[in-house]
C-alpha cells in the first residue's frame, strides 16, 4: 500500500491491483482508481506543464472541471490528447503521457517562458507579431512565419496521424423525464418520476450514480450516504420503465427539449467487448428535463494558486472519502466559507495532519470554531494567503492579515509549512444546460452565485443547481421536480433523516487577494488577475471581448472553473456590480465531444449505398466500380494489364465499331399518371409534351424559376395519360421534389400523380453499329426494324422472356437503344443480352467510355448545368417554346442571362497533344508565371478515340464567335499551359447520321 | 425541432426539407410582369418573429406543409397542408373560366 494510501475506506477494491504507465513509469492502483487519484496514491505532484508559461501544475480538482491535469492516452497508434486525468478509469495497460513538455515532465525547457512573464501577457502574440509594413516578411507573412514555432512551444496536447480504429455509433431515444446528474436530487427525482410510471432516462457522467453522495461522509436513512445511493441506483435499475446511463454526458440541450449526450461505453475497459462501440452519441427528446447537475466550486485567486499541491477543498475531501487517498500529509486550507471546514474533518480522519485553516472572514461561527477546533487545525480568521512557496510540490505558504471590506494586507508575513494547501472560494450552480437553452442567468447577492431563472424550455431543476447546496434541500427539490415532471402532487412524505455538519452555504464576496506575483483565474490558459486588468485598460470591457481578448474560459475549461473569478476581477475594474458586467452564454458542448462519435454512421462501413440490379455481374465481371454520390456504377471493365484510359479508348472504340452495352439503371425515373399529365409535362419543360404521340419519347429541358437551366432527360409517353420521366443519376431526388412542390403548393387543381420508379425499373442502354442485329437476335414479341422501332419510338416485347420496354434514344450518339424491365430481372435480361452480342462483339463499357462518348457528341451533364448556365448557353435554345409558359421562362430573357458576354459551351482540341484537365482555365495571352483574364474553363475532357486527339468542352466567353480560333490552356496548380483550337461541341457526327442510321 | 405533420404526427425536423418562404405568390404563368416575378424569385422579409414557411415532409409522407415558425424562438404555432389553403388554386380556377 502507497504511503498517501489509507488503509480502509472509499469505494476502490484494494484487493485488485491495476498496472498502467505514465509517462514511461510503471504505477499500481486500485479498481475504481481514476488516473489522478491513482497518481496521487503514487505522491506524483506534478501533471504537467501549464499552456503558455509551462509552469509546473498539479491536479486542481476531481471531476470533469479539471484544467490542469490534462494528458494524452494511447492506446496502440492511437493517441488521444486533452484528457483529464480525473475522468479518466484506470485499467490494466492503461499508457497515458503528460503533454506541453520537452525533453521532459519534470525537466522542461519551455519553462523558460516564466521568466519572460511580464511580456507574455494578454494579446502578446497579436501585438509582438504584427510584423513589418516592407520587405519580404510584410504583414500577415512574419506572423505565418513565427507562427510555427509559437504554435510548437504553446498548447495543449498533440493529436495523432494514425486513423482512429474504433467504432461509434449513435442512438435516439425518448423519454417522459432525462433527469441529468445523479446526486441526491437527481437519484431522487428519477425514483419520484420511475414510481408514477414514467419512462426514466438518469444519466450521469461520472461511473458511478450518487455524486456528492459518494463522497460527502453525510448520513442519509441511517446508512452512508454513498450506500444510500447505491441501493437507490439499484432500486431503479429493477425497472423497466427507466434507463441508466453511467459515464454519459448530456453535453448540449437544444430547440424542443432536444438534448445531446455521449457515452463513453469502453474508455475505461482494457479490450472493448463484442459489437462494443467506443463511445455512443445519443439524442435524447425528453418531455421534461429535471437539471440536478450540481455545482463547482470555485478557486480562489492569489499569487501562487497554481503550485502543484493547490488544490479544491472538496476534490481533498473527495480523494480522502472515494478514493482513500490524501493528497498530502500537512494540509492547510484557505476559504472564504464555511465548506471547507467539513473538507478540513474529513482529511483529518482520515490521517492527515491539518496546519491551519485561512478564513479571510473576520468573524467565524461557533460551529464552524468547533469544526476547525475538531480537526485540531490553527485558526487564522481574517487572514490571506499571500504567495506560495515550492518547485514542483508545495513546501509551504505565506499568510498576512486581510481587511474583507478593502482588500487591503498588513502586518509581517508569515511563513507555514505545508505539502497541500486547499481552497474554497464559494461555489457556483453548473447551469450550464440552462443557459444553452436560453435562460440568462440571474445573480444572487447572498450566494455569489449566478443562478438558473425562469425555465425558457420545459426543464425543472432541482439540488445544489438551483443554489440549495443543503442535501436535505436536495431531496426535496430532486422529489418536487421528479413528480411536478410527470404532472404528479406529491403525497405527504416523511423527511429523510440526514445527518450533516452544519455550515452556512453564503460565502464571502471575496474573489482575489492582490499581493505581488502571478495569481491565476483560468489555470488552462494561463490567464491571470493581471490579464484581466489589463485587457480593462486597454478597452475590452465586454465580457464577451473580455473572453476572447485574454482566452479566459476557452478550450475544455468553458469558464468551468475561471467564469466567476473572472468576471469578478473585472467588475472591481470597472467599479460596477457583478450583474451589470453580465456573464457569458454557455454554448455546447458542456464537455469535450469525440468527432468519431458526431459522424457515427455516417462514416465507413455502415455508410448507406445504392447498388443497381446487376452490380454482383459488374463485380464479377472484372468492372472497377466509382461512386456517385450513393450509387456504385462501373468506371470501367479492365482487361488484365489495362490502363484506366487504355480501357475506355477500348470499349468507347468497340462500341463505335460494332456495339457496347451499359448500365443506366441509376439514372432517375419517375411514373407520372393522370388527365393533367401532358398539360403539367408542357409547364416544368420548356418544350412542348402535350404533342407527344403516344409510344414516342422526346428529350426536354427544365429551367428553375430564376431562368437557370436545372436537368434535362427523356420523357416516355407510355399511354394518354401515362409518362415515364428520367432525369439525370445526380438530380433524381432533386427534380421528384421539384415536380412535388408545384402539384403540392402551386398547382394543386392539376390532376397528376407522380411516383418514384427508379428502383422498380433495371435498365440498359446498347449502342453501336451492330446493336439493332443484337436486339433482333434476343427480343421476342415486337420488332426492331425501323418502321416498327424508328427513332424516340418505344416498344413493348419480351428478351429471355421477360417483359421489356425498348426506347431508341441515343447518349452515345451510335444507333442505340434503351432496354428497361423489373428491377428484379436485371440481371437476368442483361446477361441475355451480352449474350446475344457475343457473335457480334459486344463489349460492357463503363462511365469513362460513356463520358468520352457524350463529350465527343457535345452533349452536356450536371458538369456543364451547374446552376449558372442559361439554355442558350449551352445551344439548347432550340428547345425554349415560344407557344407556352413555362417554369423559367418569365426570367430567362433577363439582361444578364441574355448579354454576349456570357460563357457559352465549346469544344476544345488540345494542339500539343497533351491531356486536357477538368477545371483548367482558357486565356487569350499566355503568362504562366503571373496567369489572368480568363475566358473560360474546362467542364469535361477525355482522350477521343474517334478523333485521335485530346479534346474537352469547356464554357468560354464569347463561345460560338470563337470556332476556329486559337487560345491557351492555363492550369497552374496541375502545371499544365498549352495552345488549344476552340471549336464546335459537336466534335463527332455532327449531323447525327450514325444515330438515325 | 419537432414538426407535427398532420398526417403523421410530431416528427424530427432532420425528416423535413425547408421548401422555401410561404408567403411568396407566384404571378399568373403568363404574367410578363418583370417586377412581380422578381419579387416572386427573390424578395425575401426575413422577419424577427413569426415567419410562413413550407415545409415538406421528404423523410414521411412527402407532403408539403405551411408552417408558422418563430425565428427567435423555433417555435411552431401551426401546420397544415399547403395544398389546402393556396391562393393560387382559387385563381387558376378564375382564371380557366375567364
Amino acid at each position: 500500500m502507497s504511503p498517501r494510501r489509507s488503509d480502509a475506506g472509499g469505494r476502490i477494491d484494494r484487493l485488485r491491483t491495476i498496472r498502467f504507465i505514465f509517462d514511461g513509469a510503471p504505477y499500481t492502483g486500485h479498481a475504481g482508481d481514476t488516473l489522478a487519484s491513482a497518481l496521487l496514491a503514487n505522491g506524483v505532484s506534478l501533471f504537467g506543464r501549464s499552456f503558455k508559461y509551462h509552469r509546473p501544475r498539479g491536479v486542481l480538482s476531481a471531476g470533469v472541471e479539471e484544467p490542469n491535469a490534462l494528458v494524452t492516452v494511447l492506446r496502440g497508434e492511437v493517441r488521444e490528447p486533452n484528457i483529464a486525468a480525473t475522468m479518466i478509469e484506470i485499467y490494466d495497460g492503461l499508457t497515458a503521457v503528460s503533454q506541453n513538455r520537452f525533453p521532459s515532465l519534470s525537466w522542461d525547457v519551455g519553462a523558460v517562458n516564466q521568466l519572460g512573464g511580464k511580456v507574455l501577457s494578454a494579446g502578446f502574440y497579436y501585438k509582438t507579431f504584427m510584423g513589418p509594413v516592407f520587405g519580404p516578411l510584410k504583414g500577415t507573412r512574419f506572423w505565418m512565419f513565427c507562427e510555427h514555432f509559437i504554435r510548437r512551444a504553446a498548447g495543449l496536447g498533440r493529436a495523432g496521424t494514425a486513423p482512429d480504429t474504433a467504432r461509434y455509433e449513435r442512438m435516439n431515444a425518448f423519454c417522459d423525464v432525462l433527469v441529468v446528474g445523479s446526486g441526491p436530487a437527481g437519484l431522487i427525482a428519477a425514483k419520484a418520476a420511475t414510481d408514477q410510471g414514467a419512462r426514466v432516462i438518469l444519466a450521469e457522467l461520472e461511473p458511478h450514480f450518487g455524486g456528492s453522495a459518494n463522497w460527502s461522509g453525510e448520513v442519509i436513512d441511517d446508512m452512508p450516504a454513498a450506500d444510500w445511493a447505491a441501493r437507490t441506483a439499484g432500486q431503479l435499475e429493477g425497472h423497466d420503465n427507466v434507463r441508466l446511463l453511467p459515464r454519459t454526458t448530456v453535453w448540449g440541450y437544444y430547440d424542443g427539449n432536444t438534448l445531446a449526450a455521449l457515452e463513453r461505453v469502453t474508455d475505461h475497459k482494457e479490450t472493448p467487448g463484442k459489437g462494443e462501440p467506443r463511445h455512443r452519441y445519443w439524442t435524447i427528446r425528453a418531455k421534461t428535463v429535471v437539471l440536478a447537475t450540481g455545482s463547482f466550486e470555485r478557486p480562489l485567486v492569489f499569487p501562487g494558486n497554481d503550485r502543484p499541491g493547490v488544490m479544491l477543498a472538496h476534490a481533498a475531501e473527495r480523494y480522502a472519502n472515494e478514493y482513500g487517498v490524501l493528497p498530502g500529509d500537512r494540509i492547510a486550507l484557505f476559504t472564504n466559507n464555511d465548506s471547507a471546514y467539513r473538507a478540513a474533518l474529513a482529511l483529518k480522519k482520515a490521517g492527515a495532519a491539518i496546519v491551519a485553516v485561512v478564513d479571510v472572514r473576520p468573524e467565524l461561527s461557533s460551529e464552524m470554531r468547533e469544526l476547525a477546533g475538531e480537526a485540531e487545525a490553527e485558526i487564522l480568521s481574517g487572514h490571506a494567503v499571500v504567495a506560495t512557496e515550492g518547485g514542483k510540490a508545495l513546501s509551504g505558504f505565506k499568510v498576512q492579515r486581510f481587511d474583507m471590506e478593502s482588500g487591503a494586507l498588513s502586518g509581517d508575513a508569515r511563513s507555514i509549512h505545508a505539502d497541500c494547501l486547499l481552497m474554497s472560494g464559494g461555489w457556483s450552480p453548473t447551469i450550464h444546460l440552462a443557459s444553452q437553452a436560453g435562460a440568462r442567468a440571474e445573480w444572487n447577492e447572498a450566494l455569489q452565485a449566478f443562478l438558473p431563472p425562469k425555465p425558457t424550455q420545459k426543464w425543472i431543476g432541482a439540488g445544489a443547481f438551483n443554489g440549495h447546496f443543503k442535501t436535505l434541500e436536495a431531496i426535496l427539490d430532486g422529489r418536487n421536480a421528479g413528480l411536478s415532471a410527470v404532472g404528479a402532487t406529491g403525497t405527504p412524505m416523511a423527511y429523510p433523516s440526514i445527518e450533516s455538519l452544519p455550515g452556512d452555504p453564503r460565502p464571502a464576496p471575496v474573489f482575489e487577494i492582490k499581493a505581488a506575483g502571478k495569481s491565476f483565474v483560468d489555470f488552462q490558459h494561463d490567464v491571470t488577475a493581471e490579464d484581466v486588468r489589463l485587457a480593462h485598460r486597454e478597452g475590452f470591457i465586454s465580457v464577451e471581448h473580455l473572453k476572447r481578448y485574454t482566452t479566459l474560459g476557452m478550450a475544455t475549461d468553458q469558464g468551468k472553473n475561471s467564469n466567476i473569478p473572472g468576471l469578478a476581477i473585472m467588475a472591481e475594474a470597472l467599479g460596477k456590480p457583478i450583474p451589470e458586467v453580465g456573464t457569458t452564454r454557455f454554448r455546447p458542448p458542456y464537455s469535450a465531444v469525440s468527432i468519431g462519435s458526431l459522424a457515427a454512421e455516417r462514416f465507413g462501413d455502415i455508410k448507406p449505398e445504392r447498388l443497381t440490379p446487376m452490380h454482383d455481374w459488374h463485380i464479377a465481371n472484372g468492372a472497377t466500380m466509382y461512386a456517385a454520390g450513393l450509387w456504385y456504377r462501373p468506371m470501367i471493365y479492365g482487361l488484365s494489364g489495362e490502363t484506366i484510359e487504355q480501357a475506355y479508348v477500348r470499349e468507347a472504340k468497340a462500341t463505335r465499331e460494332s456495339a457496347g452495352i451499359v448500365d443506366v439503371s441509376t439514372l432517375g425515373k419517375i411514373a407520372m399518371q393522370g388527365p393533367d399529365a401532358a398539360e403539367f409535362l408542357d409547364r416544368v419543360y420548356t418544350n412542348m409534351f402535350s404533342t407527344l404521340a403516344v409510344g414516342k419519347a422526346r428529350y426536354g429541358l427544365m429551367l428553375r424559376e430564376d431562368g437557370l437551366a436545372f436537368d434535362d432527360g427523356t420523357t416516355w409517353r407510355l399511354g394518354e395519360q401515362d409518362f415515364l420521366m428520367t432525369t439525370t443519376t445526380a438530380n433524381a431526388g432533386k427534380v421528384m421534389q421539384h415536380l412535388e412542390y408545384y402539384l403540392d403548393v402551386i398547382w394543386p387543381e392539376l390532376k397528376v400523380h407522380v411516383t418514384s420508379v427508379t428502383d422498380e425499373w433495371a435498365g440498359a442502354a446498347i449502342g453501336g453499329p451492330k446493336a439493332r442485329a443484337i436486339l433482333a437476335a434476343c427480343v421476342t414479341g415486337t420488332a426492331v426494324d425501323n418502321a416498327t422501332l424508328p427513332f424516340m419510338g418505344i416498344v413493348r416485347g419480351k428478351i429471355a422472356g421477360v417483359p421489356v420496354m425498348i426506347c431508341r434514344l441515343s447518349f452515345s450518339g451510335e444507333m442505340a437503344f434503351e432496354v428497361y424491365c423489373g428491377a428484379g430481372y436485371g440481371t437476368h435480361v442483361w446477361e441475355a443480352l451480352v449474350e446475344a452480342g457475343k457473335p457480334f462483339g459486344l463489349v460492357t463499357y463503363g462511365l469513362e467510355a460513356l463520358g468520352t462518348m457524350r463529350i465527343e457528341k457535345g452533349h452536356v451533364t450536371g458538369a456543364e448545368i451547374d446552376g449558372r448556365t442559361t439554355a442558350r448557353d449551352l445551344h439548347l435554345d432550340w428547345m425554349l417554346s415560344r407557344k407556352k409558359p413555362f417554369i423559367g421562362s418569365a426570367m430567362m430573357d433577363r439582361e444578364g442571362l441574355i448579354a454576349p458576354d456570357r460563357l457559352e459551351l465549346v469544344g476544345l482540341i488540345a494542339l500539343d497533344n497533351r491531356p486536357l484537365n477538368g477545371g483548367a482555365h482558357v486565356v487569350e495571352v499566355l503568362d504562366e508565371a503571373n496567369p489572368h483574364d480568363s475566358i473560360g474553363h474546362i467542364t469535361a475532357c477525355c482522350y477521343s478515340p474517334a478523333l485521335g486527339k485530346h479534346i474537352a468542352l469547356a464554357l468560354i466567353k464569347g463561345g460560338k464567335a470563337r470556332h476556329g480560333s486559337r487560345a491557351f490552356v492555363s492550369d497552374p496548380l496541375r502545371n499544365r499551359f498549352g495552345p488549344i483550337e476552340i471549336v464546335s461541341n459537336h466534335f463527332y457526327d455532327p449531323d447525327g447520321s450514325r444515330m438515325h442510321g | 425541432m419537432l414538426i407535427t405533420c398532420p398526417y403523421c404526427g410530431p416528427r424530427d425536423v432532420i425528416e423535413f426539407s425547408y421548401q422555401g418562404d410561404g408567403n411568396r405568390a407566384r404571378p399568373q404563368p403568363a404574367s410578363q410582369n418583370l417586377d412581380a416575378w422578381n419579387a416572386y424569385v427573390y424578395d425575401r422579409l426575413n422577419p424577427a418573429g413569426d415567419h410562413n414557411e413550407i415545409w415538406q415532409h421528404s423523410g414521411g409522407c412527402r407532403a408539403h406543409l405551411r408552417v408558422v415558425r418563430n425565428t427567435l424562438t423555433h417555435e411552431i404555432s401551426s401546420t397544415t397542408f399547403a395544398r389546402g389553403d393556396h391562393k393560387s388554386a382559387a385563381r387558376h380556377k378564375a382564371e380557366g373560366k375567364s
